[in-house]
């Protein structure tokens, strides 16, 4: 029984243009639209890179929840850590400038500090949550209350400032940048493109797909089902070390109110992408339009006087309903 | 004769393009327990849930009290007194025994909920029932015959009229099964009309009023039970001759490729043995429940498990899949879109998600995924209006070859094939029998799990039958029969007791 079934050969497919694929892209460029209209310096050289620079952080942050997300994982300890690992990481810094001078090998420690904080910060979450069989949600709002407790611990209250040689020296990798273009948003655009990379062409970011999808398939399918899960939350966790080391040099300092709401940022920006929060399907590129998104509004209430700036939550709020509104009905996921 | 309280005439029904029942005329009368009897996928789950309300017929009609009526949903039809018993428990598991049974319908006294009534209402029926379940429990922690007993007890506790048991005895013990029996006949004497079904023949001969034979979705022939035996209704199930289905068998080599010794599952599968040679069929038998399943996943390496397992000679770990599959062991799983496909993605990141490695690293190349994905089509007939499709779109056959080219893909010497044929068509298992036959004859091992007992004998020289977490027996060449593998199956092997016929 040999039925010749027709199959086209994938050459002929039809393209339809799908509201949930370019809604995100649609609403960006309406953004900018809106922004051009408002105010002509909206597409000028220093609000375009001042923008991207600032979206930098959160940015790099939501790519790593991506991945997270899209595993059917959550974290809501990537604010606090971050705050965290920019506290220790001034505090060692500064100590070890004391034995070693303003060096460039003090700054190199500590970011290889800040990075394996992160590293090890991630690796912690992911472990209790595949080992322990915690709940992702609790346990990381867990960690979340426990990093934000360091943090204001470590700096007493107050502010951890990193010493003035230090801070000169280290100012660059902020500020600085090749061709007109910030460190920053090198780094975040250069993790992005990677990062889609690795979500769309690698086994790795089809197995977070395959997981988020149905677990228990994906377990039958012999996926190595909770170490891709500990990897996307040590993934996370090195990101939000990479972050930390491009914020650091921007003020030179951390306190208590350091990336206060950066999780929900970074998760809001997930979603608007258009990766879905129950995890089974997840696109980097969405949530760097995301992020992009909730950045430009924020940026548009400050050139403007149309709208306070105040009611800058409200109107992110809004559109993250309206994203997740337009999600719904979710079919075939490509 | 009485009048038929719920009625189908000339009912039809069809999923997308497929018609699945063709005009199935069936009456329920009060007082009559009636046995509805099918091979899996002949329409039996179809036509009660149409009965109850879960689903709508594509044509003819639904008549209740003489009259045409159809029903917006299962609620309805339970507000009219027909209710449901389904085969997979409808029971909100953590929830206790008493607030399952009043589950809806809660007993009140004003505004507040009337605990007491509500625990000794449900207490009186689940003793009225034998059964030993403390209403107070929740239902999670209760055994399978218990929860069993609870959706009887809240059948029991509404005004039923009519009572539709889907295999209610499929996951009972004898003892249990006389209890339930015990309930139908009071029942019956108090006037409900009762649809039952079993794959059990004895227990229809013995409970059933009535018994009507659906096949293929076809009503094959409806009578009162003292007019047929057990024979004939087998007969009409299968209405064919059984070697025109299934391939010939091919023989075995000698040399024993996989050999399991001792293997426990704490709970489910206890001290099993058992041995598959190059190019055999072996077949395992046994009740839903019985270990089969808990048996094949820990030798699959998805289970935890005590005991050894050793492949061409070399011993798999326990719990670790992927080694298994590497060692060229896979597992087709009975829990098709709970276990075996994404049903949201499409057929090409299904196929390939076992072995993604081998697909390219670390980029993976969709032309050759793309090039698996055709060949797959091609060798399992798959039949696909689009590549792109989600593969819960598919039909339930097609899904089916979809899972048995994924669980290939990695050229797998020992394949466990767990219900290769559970609701599919008829003439997708024959594709799926013949490649069966074909894998043996390549000389690949493969054990196959089923509750169709045609299915075993038809395809297996050896069945080895479980009964309640052990291997209760093995029957070979001649000896596979039905009769033989139920004896084991109900574990009475010891017990020379013949069959009512």
């Amino acid at each position: 029984m040999s039925a010749a079934s027709i199959s086209n050969t994938g050459a002929t497919r039809a393209r339809k243009i799908d509201l949930r694929v370019i809604g995100p892209l649609v609403a960006l460029a309406v953004l900018i639209l809106i922004g051009v209209l408002l105010n002509p310096n909206f597409l000028s050289y220093a609000n375009v890179t001042n923008v991207l620079a600032r979206s930098a952080f959160i940015g790099i942050i939501a790519i790593g929840m991506t991945f997270v997300i899209t595993a059917g994982g959550l974290d809501l300890s990537v604010g606090s850590m971050a705050a965290f690992v920019a506290g220790l990481m001034i505090m060692v810094m500064n100590l070890l400038s004391a034995s070693m001078g303003d060096s460039i090998g003090v700054i190199l420690l500590g970011i290889a500090l800040a990075l394996g904080a992160g590293l090890a910060a991630g690796f912690i979450n992911g472990i209790m949550i595949t080992r322990a069989g915690i709940e992702a949600f609790i346990l990381t709002l867990g960690t979340m209350g426990i990093y934000r407790s360091l943090i204001t611990w470590l700096a007493d209250g107050g502010t951890l400032s990193l010493g003035t040689g230090l801070s000169e020296m280290y100012r660059p990798v902020y500020y600085g940048g090749i061709f007109g273009i910030s460190w920053p948003i090198i780094v975040f655009a250069a993790l992005a493109i990677i990062g889609e990379i690795v979500m769309r062409h690698t086994a790795f970011g089809r197995h977070c797909a395959a997981i988020g999808s149905n677990e228990k398939v994906a377990r039958y399918s012999s996926v190595h089902v909770q170490r891709v899960k500990l990897a996307t939350y040590v993934l996370l966790g090195l990101l939000v070390g990479v972050a930390v080391v491009m914020y650091v040099p921007r003020l030179g300092s951390a306190s208590a109110t350091t990336g206060l709401l950066w999780e929900l940022e970074a998760i809001a920006a997930v979603i608007i992408g258009g990766t879905l929060l129950k995890g089974g399907f997840g696109r980097v590129w969405g949530t760097v339009v995301g992020v992009l998104i909730l950045s430009l509004i924020g940026n548009l209430l400050n050139l403007t006087d149309f709208v306070s700036p105040y009611l800058n939550g409200a109107i992110q709020g809004v559109v993250i309903i309206l994203a997740v509104v337009l999600q719904r009905n979710t079919g075939p996921a490509r | 004769m009485t009048d038929a309280i719920l009625e189908l005439k000339g009912v039809t029904k069809s999923f997308g393009p497929i018609e699945i029942l063709h005009g199935v005329n069936f009456a329920l009368r009060p007082g009559e327990v009636h046995a509805l009897i099918g091979e899996n996928g002949a329409g039996k789950s179809t036509t009660m849930k149409i009965l109850a309300g879960y689903l709508s017929q594509t044509g003819g009609e639904v008549i209740l009290d003489g009259k045409p009526i159809q029903f917006t949903g299962s609620d309805e039809a339970e507000d009219l007194g027909i209710i449901m018993i389904h085969q997979e428990f409808n029971l909100a598991e953590h929830l206790s025994v008493d607030q399952n049974v009043f589950l809806g319908r809660e007993l009140k006294r004003g505004w507040l909920l009337d605990h007491r009534s509500m625990r000794d209402r449900t207490a009186e029926l689940l003793s009225r029932l034998e059964s030993r379940a403390d209403p107070g429990t929740r239902v999670s922690q209760i055994s399978v015959p218990d929860k069993q007993m609870v959706e009887i007890a809240k059948a029991l506790s509404r005004k039923a009229r009519v009572l539709i048991m889907d295999e209610p005895t499929a996951v009972l013990t004898e003892r249990e099964t006389e209890v339930l029996f015990r309930q139908v006949e009071r029942l019956r004497a108090e006037g409900v009309a009762i649809l039952y079904t079993s794959h059990k023949l004895g227990e229809v001969k013995h409970i059933a009023d009535r018994v009507t034979v659906l096949r293929d979705g076809i009503m094959v022939r409806s009578d009162l039970i003292a007019d047929v035996t057990e024979d004939d209704m087998a007969t009409a199930m299968v209405g064919r001759e059984l070697s025109d289905l299934y391939p010939p068998k091919v023989a075995r080599g000698a040399e024993p490729i996989l050999e399991v010794a001792n293997v426990s599952v704490p709970g489910v599968v206890e001290d099993a043995s058992l041995t598959l040679h190059r190019g055999e069929v072996l077949g395992i038998g046994g009740l839903v429940g019985s270990g089969r399943t808990e048996l094949a996943e820990a030798i699959a390496g998805l289970r935890p498990r005590n005991g050894s397992v050793r492949l061409k000679g070399q011993e798999l770990a326990p719990d670790h899949v992927s080694q298994a599959m590497a060692a060229g062991l896979t597992y087709l799983t009975e829990d098709r879109k709970g276990a075996g496909l994404l049903l949201e993605k499409s057929l090409r990141e299904n196929l390939t998600l076992p072995l993604l490695e081998n697909f390219g690293r670390p980029l993976i190349d969709r032309k050759r995924e793309e090039a698996a994905l055709d060949k797959a089509i091609a060798d399992f007939a798959i039949r696909v209006p689009s590549r792109d499709m989600a593969v819960g779109d598919l039909s339930g056959g097609n899904q089916q070859k979809l899972l048995l080219a994924k669980t290939l893909l990695s050229n797998p010497d020992v394949v466990i094939i767990d219900e290769p044929t559970r609701g599919i068509d008829i003439g997708t298992k024959q594709q799926i029998y013949n490649l069966i036959a074909q894998l043996a004859a390549e000389g690949r091992s493969i054990i196959v799990i089923s509750s169709e007992m045609p299915e075993l004998i038809g395809l297996a020289s050896r069945v080895v039958v479980m009964h309640a977490g052990r291997i209760q027996g093995e029957l070979s060449g001649e000896a596979v029969t039905e009769h033989g593998i139920v004896r084991l199956a109900m574990g009475m092997e010891h017990l020379d007791k013949e069959h009512a016929a």
